[in-house]
Formats: C-alpha cells, sequence, structure tokens
C-alpha cells in the first residue's frame, strides 16, 4: 500500500465517531483485507466479574473491521453498509489485553460483498470470535 | 381459600425497580452507550439515548451499526437476565438489601450473535425490546428488535444464543 492509501486510511477511521470512541486503529488495510486494533478499555466491560469486553464492543470492532475491508476491495466500491453480521464468540478476550481484528472481503458481487473475519487478542492462535457478514457494494455515481 | 394479602405497591415496584437498576447499572458498557431502561410490569424496553459518539457513517449521518448490534445485544441480555431474576424477586426471595448490595447471580455468556439491518439508524434515540424464545438450564435463545419514530418500521433485528450461568449448589 502507497504512504497516502495508508494515510487515507487512518484519516477515514477518525471520521466515524464511534470508532474514535473506541479508539480503533487501522493496522493494515489494502486488496479486500483490513486489520484493526481496539485497546482495552475499563469502560467497555460486559461482565463486571470477570472485567471481560462486552461482545457489542467486540461486534462494532467486526463490523468497522468488515466495512473497511469492503472498502479497500479492488473492484473499488463507492461505498458499503451492513447487510448482516454473524458473530461466534469462541472465548472471552483476556482482560487488559488489545483486541484485533482481520476481516477479508471473499467475493464480491454487483450488489454483495461477502466478509469473513477473525478476532484475536495477545494469543493470535487462539482467536476469541469469528464472523461472517454481507455488505452492500454501492456503485461509484 | 388462604390467599397470601398482596404486598403493598410500594413495596413491589421498589424491588422490581431495585433489581433492574442493578441488573443495568453495574455494566460498564451499558453506561458507555448510555443505554436506559424503561419497565412496565415484567416487560422492558431498551433506550439508547442518541449521542455524536455513536455514529458510524458520518456523511448521512447514520449510527454505527456496531452500535445498533450492540445495543441489541445489550438488551437481549439484561432482558435474559430479568427474565432469570423475576421470580427470586417476586417471592422477596431476592431482598432490597441484597439487590442494593448488587448480590446478582453470574450474567449468561453470548455463545452467537446475528444482527440483520434493515434501514438505516437515524441520528436520534432507539429502542428495543427482545423475546426469551426458550430459556433452558443451560442455553438460551433469544431474540430482539430495534426501532426508532415507529415501532413498525424496526431499523434492526437480531437472534442470539447464550450460556446460562450455572445455578449454586
Amino acid at each position: 500500500m502507497c504512504a497516502d492509501k495508508a494515510e487515507i486510511a487512518r484519516s477515514f477511521i477518525q471520521l466515524i465517531p464511534q470508532a474514535r470512541a473506541l479508539n480503533m486503529e487501522i493496522v493494515e488495510i489494502g486488496n479486500g483485507v483490513a486489520v484493526i486494533r481496539m485497546p482495552y478499555d475499563p469502560a467497555l466491560i460486559g461482565d463486571p466479574d470477570t472485567g471481560v469486553i462486552h461482545g457489542g464492543a467486540v461486534s462494532t470492532l467486526m463490523d468497522t473491521c468488515g466495512g473497511a475491508a469492503t472498502m479497500s476491495h479492488p473492484s473499488n466500491p463507492g461505498g458499503t453498509a451492513t447487510i448482516s453480521l454473524r458473530i461466534d464468540y469462541l472465548r472471552g478476550a483476556v482482560p487488559g489485553q488489545a483486541i484485533t481484528a482481520r476481516a477479508e472481503c471473499h467475493h464480491v458481487t454487483r450488489s454483495v460483498a461477502f466478509v469473513r473475519a477473525t478476532a484475536h487478542d495477545d494469543d493470535p492462535d487462539n482467536p476469541v470470535a469469528t464472523a461472517t457478514g454481507t455488505f452492500t457494494v454501492e456503485r461509484r455515481p | 381459600m388462604n390467599r397470601r394479602r398482596p404486598e403493598p405497591m410500594q413495596v413491589v415496584k421498589q424491588r422490581r425497580d431495585a433489581a433492574l437498576c442493578a441488573l443495568a447499572s453495574r455494566v460498564p458498557y451499558t453506561r458507555f452507550l448510555d443505554i436506559t431502561f424503561d419497565r412496565r410490569g415484567d416487560e422492558l424496553t431498551g433506550v439508547l439515548n442518541f449521542d455524536e459518539k455513536l455514529i458510524g457513517n458520518p456523511q448521512l449521518p447514520a449510527l454505527h451499526g456496531g452500535v445498533t448490534a450492540a445495543f441489541l445485544e445489550v438488551t437481549a441480555i439484561i432482558s435474559l437476565s430479568w427474565a432469570m431474576l423475576w421470580e427470586d424477586v417476586e417471592s422477596g426471595t431476592l431482598t432490597l438489601d441484597a439487590l442494593e448490595a448488587g448480590q446478582l447471580p453470574r450474567m449468561p455468556k453470548t455463545i452467537d450473535f446475528t444482527v440483520d439491518y434493515l434501514r438505516s439508524g437515524l441520528p436520534r434515540d432507539a429502542y428495543a425490546r427482545a423475546h426469551v424464545t426458550r430459556s433452558g438450564r443451560r442455553y438460551a435463545s433469544v431474540r430482539a428488535e430495534a426501532w426508532q419514530d415507529n415501532h413498525d418500521r424496526p431499523i434492526a433485528q437480531a437472534h442470539a444464543h447464550f450460556l446460562m450461568p450455572r445455578k449454586e449448589g
């Protein structure tokens, strides 16, 4: 990825208020693949007994990452919106560790983008969640 | 027939509201999204109080799809926990003192969550209700729906499975 494209990607996430509220940062983007990192934040705890992050915050990370992967697909969509998203929660993310999602837009038709994603904490071999999603493909005007 | 005299309304209401408050307010993420709950009898309605930080598409503008999903998941978990607690709150097994001290059972854990987006979420408050389709000893199945101005025009629907906490003893 060329330098300005990386810069555009970083500022793109800064323009999404909810992504900014979750302190998300783009680690990698291009060719239908996006990697986004979300640091641990006690404000996002879903289970006060364990300190594990709420599934809802993981959904937002997966959704953002899926949309970013779709936008970076070589077919160059003009815009996208989520049609559906399914998430399997494999285990609770370890409290204190950042969660990193990797989404891949593996197939695109004229109107629909198909995405697979996984999320992990500090242990990349043992994912915390997997997701599949479908996204709209908006044509350029 | 030996029917027990009903408790005064204020006593019942106080215990129900304490249970709901204990349930919802102890989860930091619920406060992060500023989700509150309205209660009529045992029926709960989640309210996602709008704030600029919930926006996902600043051009439209529209709520972040992840926020809508999270709102449905929060509503599903709180509604499921509420249904789980209801009998003990009604019978008084869970006392007001215990509730105010935050003595609550462990929360259900999400196994999987599926959300369909039906319309883009407008930059204003949203509402959601969950329906516990089945609540077994180990697993529960819940569906939920969110809307804004018009209940007949939902913005999203979800269904999810949960792992129930083990009962003590």
